[in-house]
């Protein structure tokens, strides 16, 4: 019998409403998984009995004829969206015991289209992080092993690391992430899986925990493209419970998947070719063009100047952002207090206990470029160089329709690795930030194995909701790339993609 | 008049500028759909967005932007069509989010005028500096308990306009002015209801004072959250007294926050400018800023009432009534349209003086309102007809007058009843004259001996014995022929 677990969406749509299998095998089959793969503590919290009810309503449902587009997919869910009677922690003590009595938009819209939610996924605090260790609940660890170091505990990127490694692990066939700054993109480039952001008000931000409100934006991690385009499918939609959210309707985005990508122009933007970019991460980019090149598209060398400015901006809107949004969680009302004798200490001691390091980095950044006498400088500066990094992509997308870059400067690294300054750290994020910054969307998807036999990923870049080029031309890659590796732990497919003579390797 | 403050050292001038934050009137918060009634249960209208919860977003509620707009075109304001939203960050119990959603260098309304009725008739104009939205935060109860505070969250999120003036106000009287016209204004455009006991409607002085005839500004004090106009005028002597002393001691005022003591009657010192928050404003990344259509401020402006200042003008003009009296009438668009179907075809001014004098009268003693007023506008209009035609004295009808409060009834029906029609039957008053001279011989010779006063003690027995409804032209004419005769 084929282990459920390994299934695409794709295929376990196909097989369910065939009949060949129902909701709650498929769940099952994901619910033993998440407790047999414990030890990657890709969850906070596990909803497994909830995930089987939900299941055997999917599959009343079905039998009813009234199955949704994800009806009985076993998704999990990124512990950032507030999810009704389900403990929300955004992987902070700060919210210690808050159980939302509502359910973010995107997760209401995936239950609405009958997917089964298995738990909550780890994250970074608050979703601030490129490594998955700055969680209160611990680090998630990359269920991928490098050959040169097999019993080294790799990152799985962050801060969608539960969700990266839940779905590269085969737990989840697909989760949700939220990408600030390049939080799907990155974990999905060093965990082998496909993830997207869509454009900046693609999804509802209302529900999710927010970090910062101007980039925060919700989508899709799964294993492959078509599946990815499904999810997005279902969580996307105008909200009008959020004031950002696009009054578009959703395209079909499967449907974008025609695998013809002739006379597409791409865009190959020179500053992501820094020097000491890594020869590795240097030639998966090179044998992408090719294979776009292959498939009938052009590359073009583009220009976007102010990409080296992006970084430090982004690290002045998103702090400031965040040490305003971050505000809320002061003891009264709901999470973790403190008590203290005055107002004042009751604040610092709940402040100080409830939030992690890098999240009160972060806070103390924020707070001081919104100071007095320093906004200008800082906050007001940064949102013009902004939009001239908009303005970078707009001049782009006048002779290119996507573009292609790394997804990040290096496959995934140890638990404890680049954490000696926080811009080492930071650094993670060059190629996806620039993309956040102009609201565009990026899709990260594995192109191939690095030398130590980790995955690594390359990204697409559209234009403002133009999602469909994007899943186009990643169908197209996907196809090019043949990656079937998975994580040893996965045994099956390790079986299979070495009977199939290790295909997406050697990079 | 101008207000000077006389010190040791000369004469003092005092500016000034007043920030009234008015409560609109709105069924939904600014950016939640939860209720605003005033007098609710503790934390009964709260939204999840209103408390803070994680995730939770605002959506700006188009009736408030409306209301906010009306209230600039009320104002003669300049209507920004992009405003732009802002968070001032502050941590306070109270305050869910950690800060208040506000405009700052963008706000919906720019500059405006607001004019002034002085008592002498005159006016004076005063510059609007700005209007914009914010929201309300909760309220801190310190008196539930003795070690705790208890938060009511139920005000949290209520849209506010913020109304700034410049500091063209030059006495205390006039910033009562003010702020009575601002709420007169407010009223009328029916988007706060001015209701300062409940809070609707509070107001920041900041005060300073300068030598008379110095064109300079000195340092100013903020007052913040005065609830009453003569808490207002106390405050704001009581600062610019202060304001001297320290000056004419050869001392320096700080900028600071003060607070008024209504009990003391006097301010003192709340945060210095040292320790003044630093808000950090920054435009809020959850909404995107506010665009008007031009037409929809249009279908607002040609919807807008007759404003005080307009109707004055037409009750001097229509009604031939002089600026004070224009004044009172329309300081309440009820009592101005109370007075207009009294006045409706009949003598304006006697119209004017029934309805300031012993109608407003009727409402001070009986408590009730002019929605629910104790004559109607078409029972005093009758009443006014009755006295143009002669049925009534003046005399007679303030006793009908009384009745109709009394009984509800109209002045007709009244008159009736109750016999009080005035006397213009020449026949009865010389009936009356005669035998009210008879009885008195004495005093007749008396005045035709040429004590003239006398004629005033004959009208009042005369008066007496027909129970004042004599006609008093009619009564004085035939009393002067019969007691020359």
């Amino acid at each position: 019998m084929t282990n459920l677990t390994h299934l695409t969406i794709t295929e376990a749509r196909r097989r369910l409403a065939k009949g060949e299998i129902t909701a709650v095998e498929l769940t099952r089959a994901h619910t033993e998984a998440m407790a047999a793969k414990r030890g990657l503590n890709a969850f906070i919290t596990e909803t497994p009995d909830l995930a089987l009810e939900q299941a055997a309503l999917s599959d009343a449902r079905r039998a009813k004829g009234e199955a949704g587009s994800l009806e009985g997919i076993p998704l999990g869910i990124k512990d950032l969206f507030c999810t009704e009677g389900v403990r929300t922690t955004a992987a902070s003590r700060i919210l210690d015991g808050f159980t939302p009595p509502y359910e973010s938009t995107v997760t209401a819209n995936l239950k609405r289209a009958g997917a089964v939610s298995l738990g909550k996924l780890n994250l970074d605090e608050f979703a601030m992080g490129s490594a998955n260790i700055t969680s209160h609940f611990g680090p998630v660890e990359n269920p991928w092993k490098s050959k040169s170091d097999p019993a080294k505990k790799l990152v799985p990127g962050g801060s969608s690391g539960g969700s990266a490694a839940a779905v590269a692990a085969r737990i989840a066939m697909g989760a949700t992430g939220t990408d600030t700054g390049g939080s799907i993109r990155q974990p999905a480039s060093f965990c082998g899986i496909v993830g997207i952001k869509p454009t900046y008000g693609r999804c509802s931000r209302w529900g999710i925990v927010a970090f910062a409100s101007s980039l925060d934006q919700a989508g899709p991690m799964a294993r492959t493209v078509e599946d990815c385009a499904l999810l997005l499918g279902a969580m996307a939609g105008h909200d009008p419970l959020d004031s950002t959210s696009a009054p578009l309707p959703v395209p079909d985005f499967a449907a974008a998947l025609t695998g013809d990508i002739r006379g597409l122009k791409v865009g190959i933007p020179k500053e992501y070719r820094p020097d000491g970019l890594s020869d590795e991460v240097a030639r998966i980019w090179d044998l992408g063009i090719e294979w776009l090149k292959d498939a009938g598209a052009t590359p073009v060398e583009i220009s976007l100047p102010y990409t080296k400015y992006a970084l430090p901006t982004y690290y002045i809107v998103a702090p400031a952002e965040c040490s305003s949004n971050l505000a809320r969680y002061d003891g009264v009302r709901y999470g973790l207090r403190v008590e203290g004798k005055t107002l004042d200490e009751m604040y610092k001691k709940t402040r100080a206990a409830g939030f992690g390091a890098e999240v009160r980095r972060r806070i103390l950044i924020g707070t001081y470029v919104l100071s007095a006498g320093y906004y200008d400088a800082y906050y007001a500066k940064a949102q013009k160089v902004r939009r001239l990094i908009a303005d970078d992509f707009n001049n782009a997308f006048k002779s290119v329709d996507v573009i292609l870059t790394p997804t990040a400067p290096s496959a995934a690294f140890g638990i404890g690795d680049n954490t000696d300054d926080p811009v080492t750290m930071w650094l993670n994020d060059v190629f996806t930030i620039p993309t956040s910054l102009a609201g565009l969307p990026g899709l990260s998807l594995p192109a191939g194995l690095s030398a130590d036999g980790l995955p690594l990923g390359l990204q697409l870049i559209g234009r403002p909701f133009d999602e469909e080029t994007v899943f186009r031309v990643a169908g197209v890659m996907e196809k090019a790339a043949a990656f079937t590796a998975a994580p040893a732990c996965v045994a099956p497919t390790q079986a299979r993609r070495e009977s199939a003579g290790e295909a997406g390797e050697g990079v | 008049m101008a207000y000077i403050l006389q010190g040791d050292t000369g004469d003092w001038e005092v500016v000034i500028g007043l920030e009234v934050h008015a409560q609109v009137i709105s069924n939904a918060k600014l950016f939640s759909g939860a209720a605003t009634a005033f007098g609710a249960e503790p934390n009964s209208q709260v939204s999840f967005v209103d408390a803070g919860f994680p995730g939770m977003l605002p959506v700006i509620n188009r009736i408030c932007v409306e209301q906010a707009v009306r209230t600039g075109l009320g104002l003669k304001a300049r209507i920004n069509l992009t405003s732009v939203f802002a968070r001032k960050n502050y941590f306070y119990a109270d305050l869910p989010q950690g800060y208040q959603i506000s405009q700052y260098e963008l706000p919906i309304v720019g500059e405006g005028t607001l004019t002034i009725d002085l008592p002498d008739g005159s006016t004076k104009a005063i510059g609007i500096e700005r209007l914009h939205l914010e929201q309300d935060a909760g309220k801190s109860l310190h008196d539930q308990h003795p070690t705790k505070s208890f938060i009511d969250l139920n005000r949290s999120g209520v849209a506010l306009m913020e109304i700034v003036s410049k500091p063209d106000l030059r006495s205390p009287e006039e910033a009562g002015l003010y702020v009575a016209k601002l709420r007169s204004i407010l009223r009328y455009l029916g988007t706060c209801d001015g209701n300062m006991q409940e809070g609707s409607m509070r107001c920041d002085a900041n005060v300073s004072v300068r030598p008379k005839g110095a064109s300079e500004l000195r340092t100013r004090c903020e007052i913040k959250n005065v609830n009453s106009i003569r808490f207002l005028q106390q405050a704001i002597e009581y600062e610019a007294r202060r304001h001297i002393e320290v000056y004419e001691a050869g001392g320096s005022i700080n900028q600071e926050t003060r607070l008024f003591d209504s009990a003391k009657g006097e301010t003192r010192s709340m945060r210095s400018k040292e320790h003044a928050h630093d808000y950090r404003y920054f435009p809020d990344p959850d909404l995107l800023p506010l665009v008007l259509d031009p037409k929809m401020v249009e279908t607002i402006k040609a919807g807008l009432p007759e404003l005080p200042d307009e109707k004055k003008e037409r009750f001097m003009g229509e009604y031939g009534l002089n600026a004070t009296d224009a004044g009172v009438l329309v300081a309440d668009q009820a009592s101005a349209a109370f007075f207009e179907s009294v006045a409706k075809g009949r003598d304006p001014k006697l119209a004017a003086n029934w309805v300031m004098g012993d109608f407003f009268g009727a409402l001070n003693a009986t408590g009730r309102t002019i929605d629910d007023p104790p004559v109607t506008a078409a029972h005093l209009g009758e009443l006014v007809d009755l006295i143009k035609d002669g049925t009534l004295s003046g005399r007679l009808a303030k006793e009908v007058f009384a009745l109709m409060v009394e009984t509800g009834k109209g002045p007709a029906a009244l008159v009736e009843e109750k016999g009080l029609k005035q006397v213009t039957d020449t026949g009865a008053i010389e009936t009356a004259i005669e035998a009210v001279m008879a009885a008195n011989p004495d005093k007749v010779a008396e005045i035709r001996a040429g004590k003239d006063k006398l004629i005033g003690w004959f009208v009042g027995q005369v008066m007496k014995a027909t129970q004042g409804k004599a006609n008093p032209g009619m009564l004085n004419e035939l009393l002067a022929k019969k007691l020359k005769g």
